[in-house]
C-alpha cells in the first residue's frame, strides 16, 4: 500500500477491483464504512457479485482477466475529459510530477501500429519460440538532453511526448470495445468512469483497493500499472484517501517480502548478485541507478550503503574491505534464469532439487497445478515442514490414490508455535510493523521457528567448522549470536535496524548508513524501527496525529522512517501547499514541513528551485511513470487474453501476453473442450491453503466444504440443481464439488458473445477436520511475464453432472 | 433506568460473521465439536448460509438472501437471533421463571431453573428458542441468546457491550440506551430514504411492545425474512393470563402440568432431531 | 505489553456503569426480576497480539488461565480494527494449544514409510542439519561453466515466510543465503 488502512476513510471514491475487502479484509471495511458515512462512493468491479459488491454504490461485472481493457477504457474517458474540462483535473500534478511531458525515442511504435505488439519484439505474432518471446526495449527509452537528463515538453503537445503517446494508445479502448472484451454493460461502465473521474478534481481523493484478483494473471503487473496510470492522471498518488493499495493476504506477507524471501532480492529490495558480478564494486555498479538530474533524489543511489551495511550485519568482523565485505559468501544466480515458485517446482519435478525446507507454507494446496506439485514433492530426497498443523504438503506421501511405500521422500514435520505463543513483529499491508507477545504456551514440545532456525544455524556452523565444505566460510563466519539456548528476538530486531559500529549504538535512521563498513543494518528499510529510544514497533499511542487524517504516527512503526503515506510530496503544490487543505498530509510552513514524515525533507519546488527535489524519489528520474520502459511486455498496458481464453482477442491479432514463459504448452485448454472461464478465490471464513482454518470447528461450521459457484443459466445448461455434485475439469485435473447456483453469477454478454464463468474457493485439501478437493488441481503452471505470479484467476474448465 | 438495546444496520453489515463466531467464543458453545454426529453441520447446502438453523449452541446466525428487484441482483444479509421483545411470549409461558426480563429490558435466561418444557418455543413469534436433551441425565434444557448475561459470563454487568456488538468490524451492530438507538435508527432510515430507498424502515421500535434488537432496513421487513407485525398467539396469552395463575394454585394441576411438561419436552426433542436429520439428508 | 484488567468497551464514549449502580427496576417492564449475578468465570485479557490471518494487522487481546487460553477478542484501542474481529479473528481462540488437532510432537516419516514416527528435537534437527550439509556439499557450484565464481546450490529449495515473524524471516533469509540457496521463494509470489 502507498497509503494504509485507516487512510481509506479519507477517500471520496473507492474502487475495489481485483479484490473483495468485505470478505478477505473485513476489518478494512470499517474504514470503507467510515468513508461511505462521509458520502464516499464505493465501486465494486468483479466477475461475480461479492459481499463487497453487496455494499457497493455501483457494481460492474467484468470477465476474469480483462482489467486492462476496463481500466484503459477509464483512462481514455479521463484523457478525453481532460480535453474538454481541464479544470476538473490537476494538470499541474500531471505536468510536474509525472513523466507525461517526457519525450520518447521516435522509433517507438505501439500496438495500434503493430497488431498488438510494441516495437522491438524479437518474435512474430503469437510467437511460441521461448527464445523469441521478449523485447529489445531500446525504442521505449526516454530522449535525453546533452546532460543526460530526460527531455520534456511542458506543453504536452510534442507527438513523441508521453501524454500524446498515451492519447493514441488509449483511444482504442472505447466503451463499446470495453464491453466487447470485458462484458461490462456500457452504461454501468460509463457511470463508473464518471464517478471515479470526480476524484481528479483538486481536493478530491480516490483510492484503488486491489489484491490477488489483479496480480494472478499472465499480465498481473501490467494490470497494476493500468491502475497506477489512472491514479496518476487523477492526481491520486501521495494524497490522503488516495494511493494504489494492495491489500495483502497473509499477516506478514509484507514483512516476508521486505526481508526478501524471494530469489531475486536481498533484504530491503536489493537486487541479488548474478554470475556477472565478479566483484562487489561491479555488482554495485550494475545495480545502482544513476541520474544526471540534480533535482532527482534518485534514492537508490544509496544502494552501496545499504548493501555494505547488510553484509556487515551478516558477517560482522569477517566482512572487511579486503574481502569485499564478504560479498562472495553470497550465492550468485545464473543471469537471466528464473528461480521463482513455478520454476522451483519444475526443477523439483525434474530432479534438480533434492531437499526442501518449507516454513508454514502449503504448496500441495496453494500451488498452481497442485497435482503436478504433489508429484514433484515425491521427487525430493528429503522434505522439512514446520507448521502448527498437519498439512497436505507434509502428508503428500499419504494423499488419496497413492501407494505410500512407493514414495521415497523422507519427511520431517516440526511442531511450531502460533502467533500468540511467541514474540516478534509482523508488518501489515499498510507497512506498519507491529510487535506482538507470547501470551500462551504451545502444545506439547512445539517450539518457535526462531528457535529452530537458531538451532539449525548453530549446528551447521559447528559442522562446517569441524568438517569443512565448499564455501564453508559463508557459514562459519556468520555473525550469529542471539543467545545460548533460546534466541533473543530483540537482538535480532536490533540487528535488522542496525548499529553504528564505531559507537555500538543503534542507528536512528537509514540516512546514517555508510558504505565503508562502519555501520550495519540487516534491512535498511527497517532502520529506525528499533533505536536507542526503544522498540518502535511496540508503540501504542492511539492519537490520530497531525491534521487529524488518521496517520497514527506513534502507533507501532511504519517503513520507511515512519512515513505513513509514501510519495506524500505529491500531495502539495509547487509551493508546498496541500492540494486538499481539508486533508493535508504534509504542509510547508515557514521553513519546514509539518505533518507526516515527508518523502525527503527538501524544500518545495517553487520555494527553493536550487535545492528542491522531485517527489517520486524512488525513480531515478524523479517523476512517476505513465510510460514504463522497464516492463517485460510493453511500456503501456495493452489488453491480451489469458493463456486460456474462451474467445479471440477482440483488441488485436496478438492473442496473449507475448512475453511470459510457457512451461507446458500441451496443457493449454481450448474453448472447444473447456468452454467455461474459471477463477479461484477466498472466503471470509477460511484462509489460504486452509491449514489455519480447516481445523477450527467454528469456521468449518460456517463454510464446511468447497464448492463451485455458477449462474442459474449455466446450471440449466448443465442440467443441475442447487446443491448437486458436479465434476469440474481442466487439462490439468478434475475436482468433485457441490454446486452453488446463484444469481450472483451472470453470463457475460460481450457484444453478442455469451461467456460463462464459474468460481471455486481454493482453501481445501485432504488433511484436517474439513476436507475437500483442491481447486488448484485445475490451475495452470504459467505466470506473469514480470513477476511469475501464477495465472490462478483465469483459466478454462468444463463442468459435468456426476 | 434506561433500557438497553442492540441496533443492527443491515445496510452496513457485510456478513463477515464475526458476530456468529464471537457469540460462540464468548459463550463457550461448540468449542471443539467437529463431527456431524456432535452437531456441526458439515455440508454445503448450495448457500453461504450455515449452519442451517439456530440450535442450542448457535444463538446467532447470519442469513443470506439473493433478491432481484428491477432485475439487478442484491445480496441481503440478516441477523437472526433472539429479538428480546417487551411483550415476550416466552416469558409469559415460562412456568419456572427461567426466562425473565432483565432490569435493562431484554429477555435474560437462567438455564439452571429451566425445566425443558418447551412452551417458549411455541410461544416465540420469531422461532428462536432451541432444545437439547442430555441423553444421560434425561434433562432437557432450552437455549437462546442471553444478551451476554449468562451468569459467570455477564458482559453487561461488567459494563461491556455484547460479544457480537464488540466484534462487528463495520459497526453494523451498536449497543446502547434504547431511546438513543431508536433516534439513531430513525436518522439512518431518513438518510436511506433521502438516498432513494423509499421502503427503508426501522424494524422493532414498536413491534411487540418494542424489541430490544432493532433493525435498520432498506426494504420491507418481509424482504429480509422478518415477520411483518409479529404477534403472540392467543393461546400464549391465555396461558399467561388465565391458565397459569389458576393452574399453579391447584396442586393436582401442577403434577399434571409437570407430566405434560415432560411430554412436550420429548416431543420437542424428537421434532428437533427430525429437523436436523432432514437438514443433513 | 502487559495489560491489567481493563475496559473492553469498543467505544470508550459509550461506557456505562455496571447494573448495580443503575437503581430500581424499570416500571414499564412488568415481569422484570432481579438478575442473578456471578463473578466472571474467565479472564478478559492480558496480552496484546496481532491477528495471524490477513494483512490488515488487527489487534487482539489474549487472556489465559492456568496456561489455557480462555478468551481472545479485539483490542479496542487498536486504530485498525477498533475492537472488532471477523469470523476468523473472532475464532482465534481455536488456534490455541487447547485445540486437540494442533501439532504437538516432532514427527518423522522415513523413505517409503507407511506412518509417522515420533522423534525428539535433537535427533530431528541433527538429522536435518546433516541432510542440508550432505545435499549442499554434493551439489555445490563454486565456479560455473564460464568460470564465474557463483557459490550456489540449486539442490536445496526453501519455501515459506509469510506466516513467520519479521525476525524469523530475516534470519531465514540470512541462513539460506549463507548456505548458497537460490531456489528461495514464499507466499508473496503465489
Amino acid at each position: 500500500m502507498t497509503n494504509h488502512w485507516n487512510d481509506i476513510a479519507n477517500a471520496d471514491v473507492i474502487m475495489a477491483i481485483g479484490s473483495n475487502p468485505a470478505e478477505n479484509h473485513p476489518a478494512a471495511f470499517g474504514h470503507i464504512t467510515d468513508a461511505k458515512e462521509r458520502g464516499a462512493q464505493l465501486i465494486s468491479v468483479d466477475p461475480r457479485f461479492t459481499r463487497t459488491s453487496a455494499k457497493a454504490d455501483i457494481y460492474s461485472p467484468l470477465r476474469s482477466g480483462t482489467d486492462i481493457a476496463f481500466i484503459d477504457g477509464m483512462i481514455k474517458y479521463v484523457l478525453d475529459d481532460i480535453d474538454h474540462n481541464p479544470g476538473n483535473y490537476n494538470m499541474s500534478y500531471i505536468k510536474e510530477y509525472t513523466n507525461a511531458a517526457y519525450l520518447i525515442n521516435p522509433g517507438y511504435k505501439g500496438p495500434a501500429d503493430l497488431d498488438g505488439l510494441f516495437s522491438g519484439y524479437a518474435g512474430g505474432l503469437n510467437e511460441t519460440d521461448g527464445n523469441k518471446r521478449k523485447y529489445d526495449k531500446s525504442s521505449w527509452q526516454f530522449q535525453l538532453d546533452e546532460k543526460g537528463i530526460p527531455k520534456r515538453d511542458m506543453t504536452l503537445q510534442d507527438p513523441n511526448c508521453v501524454f500524446q503517446i498515451m492519447k493514441r494508445h488509449f483511444a482504442r479502448y472505447t466503451p463499446e470495445k470495453v464491453n466487447e472484451i470485458t462484458g461490462a454493460p456500457v452504461d454501468t461502465f460509463l457511470q463508473i468512469c464518471q464517478t471515479y473521474a470526480t476524484s481528479g478534481q483538486v481536493g478530491k481523493a480516490g483510492t484503488i483497493l486491489y489484491a490477488m484478483g489483479t496480480t494472478q494473471h499472465t499480465y498481473g503487473a501490467q494490470n497494476i500499472r493500468s491502475y497506477c496510470i489512472l491514479q496518476l492522471l487523477l492526481g491520486n498518488i501521495g494524497i490522503a484517501g488516495g494511493g494504489i493499495n494492495a491489500m495483502r493476504g497473509e499477516s506478514n506477507v509484507q514483512g516476508s517480502t521486505d526481508h526478501c524471501l524471494l530469489f531475486h532480492i536481498l533484504p530491503g529490495y536489493l537486487k541479488v548478485p548474478d554470475d556477472t558480478d565478479d566483484t562487489l564494486d561491479k555488482y554495485l555498479e550494475r545495480v545502482t541507478p544513476k541520474s544526471n538530474d540534480p533535482k532527482s533524489a534518485n534514492w537508490w543511489q544509496h544502494t552501496p550503503k545499504y548493501m555494505v551495511s547488510l553484509l556487515k550485519a551478516w558477517y560482522g568482523n569477517a566482512a572487511t574491505r579486503d574481502n569485499q565485505f564478504g560479498f562472495h559468501y553470497l550465492p550468485k544466480i545464473e543471469t537471466g534464469k528464473n528461480y521463482s515458485h513455478i520454476s522451483l517446482f519444475e526443477a523439483m519435478y525434474s530432479g534438480v532439487i533434492k531437499g526442501m525446507m518449507c516454513w508454514g507454507q502449503n504448496p500441495a494446496v496453494g500451488g498452481p497445478n497442485a497435482n503436478l506439485e504433489r508429484l514433484a514433492l515425491g521427487e525430493l530426497d528429503w522434505l522439512v515442514v514446520t507448521d502448527i498443523w498437519h498439512t497436505e504438503t507434509a502428508n503428500f506421501w499419504q494423499r488419496p490414490g497413492v501407494n505410500k511405500a512407493d514414495i521415497k521422500t523422507e519427511v520431517f514435520l516440526l511442531p511450531a508455535l502460533n502467533s500468540f505463543e511467541k514474540e516478534g513483529s509482523v508488518t501489515n499491508s499498510g507497512r506498519w510493523s507491529q510487535w506482538r507477545y507470547a501470551a500462551a504456551a504451545g502444545p506439547g514440545v512445539a517450539m518457535g521457528d526462531l528457535w529452530m532456525l537458531d538451532w539449525l544455524a548453530r549446528k551447521l556452523m559447528e559442522m562446517y567448522a569441524n568438517e569443512g565444505g565448499p564455501n564453508a566460510e559463508a557459514i562459519t563466519q556468520l555473525n550469529w549470536n542471539y543467545g545460548h539456548e533460546h534466541p533473543d528476538v530483540h537482538a535480532v530486531a536490533k540487528e535488522i535496524n542496525g548499529y553504528d559500529l564505531t559507537t555500538g549504538k543503534l542507528l536512528p535512521s537509514f540516512t546514517k548508513l555508510m558504505d565503508d563498513g562502519t555501520t550495519s543494518s540487516g534491512n535498511w528499510l527497517y532502520c529506525a524501527s528499533y533505536t536507542e529510544d526503544g522498540n518502535m514497533a511496540a508503540r501504542r499511542d492511539p492519537t490520530p496525529g497531525p491534521f487529524n487524517i488518521g496517520l497514527y504516527p506513534n502507533w507501532s512503526w511504519c517503513w520507511p522512517v515512519n512515513r505513513r503515506i509514501i510519495y506524500n510530496r505529491a500531495s502539495v503544490d509547487l509551493n508546498g501547499e496541500p492540494w486538499d487543505k481539508n486533508h493535508p498530509v504534509i504542509w510547508w510552513q515557514g521553513d519546514k514541513w509539518v505533518g507526516d514524515v515527508p518523502d525527503g525533507g527538501w524544500p518545495p519546488m517553487a520555494v527553493d528551485p536550487e535545492n528542491t527535489k522531485y517527489p517520486f524519489i524512488m525513480k531515478p528520474e524523479g517523476h512517476a511513470r505513465f510510460f514504463g520502459p522497464g516492463m517485460a511486455e510493453g511500456p503501456l498496458p495493452e489488453h491480451y487474453e489469458p493463456w486460456e481464453s474462451p474467445i479471440k482477442n477482440p483488441m488485436s491479432p496478438q492473442q496473449s501476453n507475448p512475453a511470459f514463459k510457457i512451461w507446458r504448452p500441451d496443457e493449454q485448454g481450448t474453448p472447444d473442450k473447456y468452454p467455461i472461464v474459471c477463477s479461484t478465490y477466498r472466503l471470509c471464513e477460511h484462509w489460504q491453503g486452509g491449514q489455519m482454518t480447516r481445523n477450527m470447528p467454528w469456521l468449518i461450521e460456517m463454510q464446511p466444504e468447497p464448492f463451485v459457484e455458477m449462474s442459474e443459466e449455466l446450471a440449466a445448461k448443465i442440467g443441475i440443481v442447487n446443491g448437486e455434485k458436479v465434476i469440474v475439469e481442466s487439462t490439468r485435473g478434475q475436482v468433485y464439488l457441490t454446486a452453488v447456483i446463484t444469481k450472483r453469477f451472470k453470463p457475460f454478454q460481450m457484444n453478442g458473445t455469451t461467456v460463462h464463468q464459474v468460481g471455486i474457493p481454493w482453501h481445501w485439501g485432504f488433511t484436517g477436520l474439513s476436507t475437500g478437493d483442491s481447486a488448484n488441481k485445475l490451475t495452470p503452471h504459467v505466470g506473469d511475464a514480470n513477476t511469475m505470479i501464477p495465472e490462478y484467476k483465469a483459466f478454462l474448465v468444463n463442468i459435468r453432472k456426476v | 433506568m434506561a433500557e438497553k438495546a442492540i441496533l443492527y444496520d443491515a445496510t452496513r453489515c457485510t456478513a463477515c460473521r464475526g458476530c456468529q463466531a464471537a457469540c460462540k467464543q464468548w459463550n463457550e458453545n461448540d468449542e471443539f465439536i467437529p463431527t456431524v454426529e456432535n452437531g456441526v453441520q458439515s455440508v454445503n447446502r448450495g448457500s453461504y448460509e450455515n449452519p442451517p438453523d439456530l440450535s442450542p449452541t448457535t444463538w446467532l446466525k447470519m442469513e443470506f438472501r439473493e433478491v432481484t428487484p428491477d432485475g439487478k441482483v442484491r445480496w441481503l444479509f440478516n441477523r437472526r437471533s433472539c429479538m428480546h421483545c417487551t411483550d415476550a411470549g416466552c416469558v409469559k409461558v415460562c412456568p419456572s421463571g427461567a426466562l425473565y426480563h432483565h432490569e435493562l429490558g431484554f429477555v435474560a435466561y437462567d438455564k439452571d431453573i429451566c425445566t425443558g418444557c418447551g412452551y417458549c418455543e411455541d410461544a416465540c413469534p420469531f422461532d428462536v428458542p432451541r432444545y437439547e436433551r442430555n441423553f444421560v441425565s434425561g434433562i432437557a434444557k432450552m437455549d437462546k441468546c442471553t444478551f451476554c448475561t449468562t451468569p459467570g459470563l455477564d458482559r453487561i454487568a461488567g459494563g461491556w457491550e455484547p460479544a457480537c456488538v464488540k466484534t462487528c468490524p463495520p459497526d453494523a451492530l451498536q449497543y446502547g440506551d434504547r431511546d438513543q438507538l431508536v433516534a439513531e435508527g430513525k436518522k439512518r432510515v431518513e438518510a436511506l430514504i433521502a438516498k432513494g430507498w423509499t421502503n427503508a424502515n426501522l424494524y422493532g421500535e414498536k413491534e411487540l411492545g418494542g424489541l430490544h434488537v432493532m433493525y435498520v432496513l432498506d426494504d420491507h421487513p418481509a424482504v429480509y425474512g422478518l415477520p411483518v407485525d409479529p404477534q403472540i398467539s392467543a393461546a400464549t396469552i391465555a396461558w399467561q393470563d388465565v391458565i397459569q395463575p389458576i393452574g399453579w394454585v391447584v396442586g393436582g394441576l401442577t403434577i399434571l402440568g409437570l407430566g405434560f411438561n415432560y411430554l412436550v419436552a420429548r416431543a420437542n426433542i424428537n421434532r428437533e432431531k427430525e429437523k436436523k436429520d432432514a437438514a443433513r439428508s | 505489553m502487559e495489560l491489567s484488567r481493563r475496559d473492553f468497551l469498543k467505544t470508550s464514549g459509550a461506557a456505562m456503569g455496571g447494573i448495580f449502580m443503575l437503581g430500581a427496576l424499570n416500571p414499564d417492564i412488568a415481569h422484570a426480576v432481579t438478575h442473578k449475578f456471578l463473578p466472571l468465570k474467565k479472564k478478559i485479557g492480558e496480552k496484546t497480539t496481532i491477528c495471524p490471518y490477513d494483512a490488515s494487522g488487527c489487534g487482539f487481546i489474549v487472556a489465559t488461565e492456568n496456561g489455557r487460553v480462555v478468551n481472545i477478542e479485539g483490542d479496542p484501542d487498536h486504530p485498525i480494527n477498533r475492537g472488532g474481529g471477523c469470523a476468523k479473528g473472532a475464532s482465534m481462540r481455536q488456534l490455541s494449544a487447547n485445540n486437540p488437532w494442533r501439532l504437538s510432537k516432532v514427527l518423522y516419516r522415513p523413505p517409503g514409510g507407511l506412518n509417522w514416527e515420533e522423534k525428539d528435537w535433537d535427533w530431528a534437527l541433527t538429522e536435518i542439519a546433516r541432510r542440508i550439509k550432505d545435499t549442499r556439499d554434493a551439489n555445490f557450484t563454486e565456479l560455473d561453466s564460464k568460470g564465474n565464481l557463483v557459490n550456489r546450490t540449486e539442490a536445496i529449495a526453501n519455501l515459506g515466510g509469510s506466516a513467520l515473524d519479521n525476525e524469523e524471516c530475516y534470519l531465514l533469509s540470512k541462513l539460506t543465503r549463507a548456505l548458497g540457496v537460490v531456489y528461495l521463494e514464499h507466499h508473496a509470489r503465489i
